[in-house]
């Protein structure tokens, strides 16, 4: 029997010591936002809080949890409901785009920007290497670590800005 | 209530009676009555159907509905606000749906546009033209989302049309109402306004008057001037649950008993199943089952890791195949052989001839000579291939995320011997489609296996399943020769290549050359293919892109002004080719060891120019900057575009950088991303978009990003590196030694 904390809620599941972390969220304890990608540590798709360090659930047996606070993306919000300022800034900066990997990419951010609050960009770099996005929203992803961060978020392009000049001749 | 309807089984079963009696015939149903059935199934108690694309309930709540699947595109959301533009309606009321699977949502407008090649003419939505065009998207089983089609075919085609017809007949019922003419009422914020009297009444007053008036199939359009929704800065409908983890996926369905598969098909493509010793695995606790499919095994436990494991201790021997010793290097030889063989033969078969090609050969002061060639590709969608399935006698459900719900259908019950009435596609958000879930391979796989057990089952691919059983971007090598003058006229250009599939113009160059021969042959594979993110362009593009920069040195040219100088009498490619050149500051000093590569590529109605700026840091390249000029004729959602052509952008660089499949022994090496690397946040350079609305035939924006990358990315290499590269991925060549084939002078 391991029992462990996820979200804040006491859970205790029955099964093979060795099964990998993702599947018992998953299947286990019906937590689908939680994804699986490659099943080996390479793309971050499966990226938890364990005791508030970013892990990949993938390759992170059950037992590992044992006693242990797990996060996974549902367990972001407030105990108001409101968005993780993080969440807030991916809606601000329309980073998903198929939405797959971004549970990842918002738990490795969280993670970043509670050790550091103004990361940098090889810092970002360094934090986010792990996490592919095959849609390929790296920039805006980059932006919204920023703006979370509360720094000003310097972008070559500002959707609301419309582009006036190139845009305007229809 | 969400704004973002997932089709729902309700909708099928118990919906049907719709208030007020008023029942309107949809823009998209022209011939014949099948109004009761699309009815019942796209609405619940208290919808008024205003037409078959838009619905209002007494909320005052307006649904599209939509027939396009969500991959990330953000098509959805576009198709609202042309919807809602048309209708007036106020966009915080606008929620969509996604059409359920059945012919009835057979995406009759992406026929059309294709049919009349996207001639954007509302007013040839005439009754007779809408019914057979209908009839044929319909036999076609169209319900894709694919070619890049969303916006440019059912936007222009439905959308619009609904939307505006939708709103004629609100102001018609307004009229009536208060017996005023139309002429004196106006429709803005989902209200109409009678100036005069004072008068207001909202569209949820008066959708039950509205749907007792049957719609316009012409409908009169707003011109551009007067869009208030589209071209505008709207944010995604989709996004919010994609941050919270509540967005459902294919692999995220839940259904009551289900039970896990994982799987294992035939590592060569056309071997079968020769034997299997499951005994070992069935012990195992929580396995239940060991299926044979015939060219695949699949395990089926209570959970995905049990079954998963549990794989690894079947004992599989699969018959041998005439493929056995097919690798890499036999196909690139198989391919450099036949295109060749093709030329000197006489053998193959043109997509263009002009001019006397022969002669200007002939008559040339230089004739340049080089092969370019790229590999096979996987999609390697962050979602794994996966479906959940139930078979209860001949009726079949099926959870899925899939390009092609329509054809998902039909193809289960084909392969099932079901009557495609019995069987059901739950569709779901997609991990990722780029053309790889248009095949229902897995959908298939998982309704075989729950009809073998006889639960639900839900089957997903590992990984290396994924990598291995993709249907790939074809291997492809190209030949080309140019003849140049001794004044640096460029006289001929021949071309000759093989894997012909779609578009058919992919080849085809936009440049004044007089002379030119573009033609190809067959060299038939074993591995599948499949349409992967942009189709042929994604290999013609690099391939007329990076060898045109050959021909601009040969003419001494800068290879901006020989672009510029062959598309003189094309301004709208001008255009767009002047602004990334002038956005990136073409013709400004580049230092030393870095460099910067232009492309202009025109696919799917848009036109893109791309300029790569690139550094050389110890023998390998590094990608600074791409700036991307783009002209769709207008972009409907202009921050969804910008996105598109990011994501088209990278998606292209991930297989010029590092993309490749290889084979061996007729089977695909690559089982993650360690050996099928992709870009990651380190290497993913600043991309700079720039819109021009030309007001040209709406084109596409999902795929149109990839083809210019890889071409200007060579391009750039060269300036930097001295070297040519021809071969894709780039990844293979160590730059620490300047290659110096230099192209073939004859």
């Amino acid at each position: 029997m391991i029992t462990f904390t996820v979200n804040g809620s006491q859970q205790s599941l029955d099964i093979d010591p060795s099964t990998p972390l993702l599947w018992a969220i998953r299947e286990n304890l019906q937590l689908t936002g939680t994804k699986f990608g490659c099943g080996v540590a390479q793309c971050g798709a499966c990226t938890v809080h364990l005791n508030g360090q970013p892990v990949r659930s993938c390759v992170t047996p059950i037992a590992a949890a044992q006693g242990a606070l797990v996060t996974t993306i549902e367990g972001l919000e407030s105990a108001e409901g409101d968005l993780h300022p993080v969440q807030d800034a991916w809606i601000a900066e329309q980073v998903p785009q198929c939405g797959y990997c971004q549970s990842g990419q918002i738990m490795s951010a969280v993670a970043l920007l509670e050790q550091n609050a103004n990361p940098d960009d090889a810092a970002i770099n360094s934090a986010m290497s792990g996490n592919i996005c095959r849609c390929g929203m790296y920039g805006r992803i980059r932006k919204a670590i920023k703006r979370a961060a509360g720094e000003s978020v310097v972008g070559v392009f500002d959707p609301k800005a419309n582009n006036p000049q190139e845009a305007s001749n229809v | 209530m969400s704004k973002l309807g997932k089709w729902s089984r309700r909708g099928f079963i118990a919906g049907g009676v719709v208030v007020g009696g008023g029942l309107v015939i949809g823009v998209a149903l022209r011939q014949g009555d099948r109004r009761g059935d699309v009815i019942s199934s796209v609405t619940t108690d208290g919808d008024e159907l205003l037409n078959i694309w838009v619905k209002i309930n007494e909320a005052g709540e307006i649904t599209a509905i939509v027939p396009h699947s969500e991959m990330g595109q953000g098509a959805q959301t576009a198709l609202a606000q042309m919807l809602a533009d048309e209708m007036d309606a106020k966009w915080s009321d606008v929620g969509f749906e996604e059409a359920p699977a059945t012919d009835d949502y057979a995406n009759w407008a992406l026929g059309k546009g294709f049919i009349l090649g996207d001639a954007a003419v509302p007013e040839v939505l005439v009754p007779t033209v809408d019914g057979a065009f209908y009839q044929v998207a319909k036999a076609m089983r169209l319900q894709i989302t694919g070619g890049s089609a969303s916006v440019r075919t059912t936007g222009v085609h439905g959308m619009r049309v609904a939307g505006a017809a939708a709103r004629e007949m609100l102001i018609k019922a307004a009229a009536g109402k208060w017996q005023v003419a139309e002429s004196e009422l106006t429709a803005s914020e989902s209200v109409i306004s009678h100036t005069a009297s004072g008068r207001t009444a909202t569209y949820a007053e008066l959708a039950s008057a509205a749907a007792l008036f049957t719609p316009s199939p012409t409908p009169k359009l707003k011109d551009v001037a007067d869009f208030k929704i589209m071209g505008k800065y709207v944010q995604r409908h989709d996004i919010p649950s994609k941050v919270d983890g509540s967005a459902q996926f294919g692999i995220d369905a839940q259904v009551p008993g289900m039970q896990y598969a994982a799987i294992k098909a035939a590592p060569v493509f056309g071997s079968a199943v020769a034997s299997v010793d499951s005994s070992k695995a069935e012990q195992r606790a929580g396995v239940t089952q060991v299926v044979n499919l015939g060219n695949a095994v699949a395990v089926v436990a209570s959970g995905y890791w049990l079954a998963e494991q549990a794989l690894k201790d079947v004992d599989v021997k699969w018959t041998a195949t005439s493929n056995d010793r097919v690798n890499t290097e036999s196909l690139r030889e198989q391919f450099r052989k036949d295109i060749t063989d093709a030329a000197t033969n006489g053998t193959s078969e043109s997509d263009v001839e002009l001019g006397n090609y022969a002669e200007a050969f002939a008559a040339a002061e230089r004739v340049l000579e080089a092969t370019y060639e790229v590999p096979f590709l996987a999609h390697a969608c962050m979602e794994p291939m996966n479906a959940t399935a139930s078979v209860n006698g001949d009726m079949c459900e099926v959870w899925v995320g899939a390009q092609n719900p329509m054809g998902f259908r039909y193809e289960v019950a084909a392969a099932l011997e079901l009557d495609p009435e019995n069987v059901t596609v739950h569709q779901h958000f997609m991990g990722g489609g780029f053309g790889r879930r248009s095949i229902a391979d897995s959908a298939i796989q998982a309704a075989m296996i729950a009809r073998e057990v006889g639960t639900p089952v839900k089957l997903i691919w590992s990984r290396a399943e994924d990598m291995q059983h993709d249907i790939y971007r074809p291997g492809v090598a190209s030949k080309f020769r140019a003849a140049v003058a001794a004044d640096g006229q460029v006289l001929a250009w021949d071309n000759v290549y093989h894997e012909k599939h779609e578009p058919a113009e992919a080849p085809v160059i936009p440049y004044a050359i007089a002379a030119q021969h573009i033609h190809y042959t067959d060299s038939p594979t074993h591995l599948p293919f499949g349409p992967w993110r942009s189709v042929d362009h994604s290999q013609h593009g690099f391939f007329t892109e990076a060898f045109f920069d050959e021909v601009a040195e040969a003419a001494g040219e800068d290879p901006y002004q020989l672009r510029r100088k062959l598309l003189a009498d094309k301004p709208r490619h001008l255009k767009v080719l002047d602004l990334a050149a002038e956005k990136a500051g073409w013709g400004e000093p580049v230092a030393q060891g870095k460099g910067r590569g232009i492309s202009l590529q025109e696919s799917f109605g848009s036109l893109v120019a791309q300029v790569v700026d690139v550094t050389l840091t110890d023998g390998k390249i590094g990608v600074d900057r791409v700036v991307c000029a783009v002209d769709a004729g207008f972009a409907v959602s202009p921050d969804g575009f910008v996105a598109q052509m990011e994501s088209g952008i990278s998606y292209g660089l991930s297989a010029a950088l590092y993309g490749e499949i290889s084979v061996e022994n007729g089977a695909v090496q690559q089982t993650a991303f360690h050996d099928y690397p992709v870009v990651r946040m380190q290497d993913s350079p600043v991309i700079e978009t720039h819109i021009l609305n030309s007001g040209e035939t709406i084109g596409g924006a999902g795929e149109p990003g990839t083809p210019g990358i890889a071409p200007a990315l060579a391009n750039a290499i060269y300036q930097a590196t001295g070297t040519r590269v021809r071969k894709l991925p780039v990844s293979q060549y160590d730059f620490n030694y300047r290659v110096e084939e230099q192209e073939e002078l004859i």
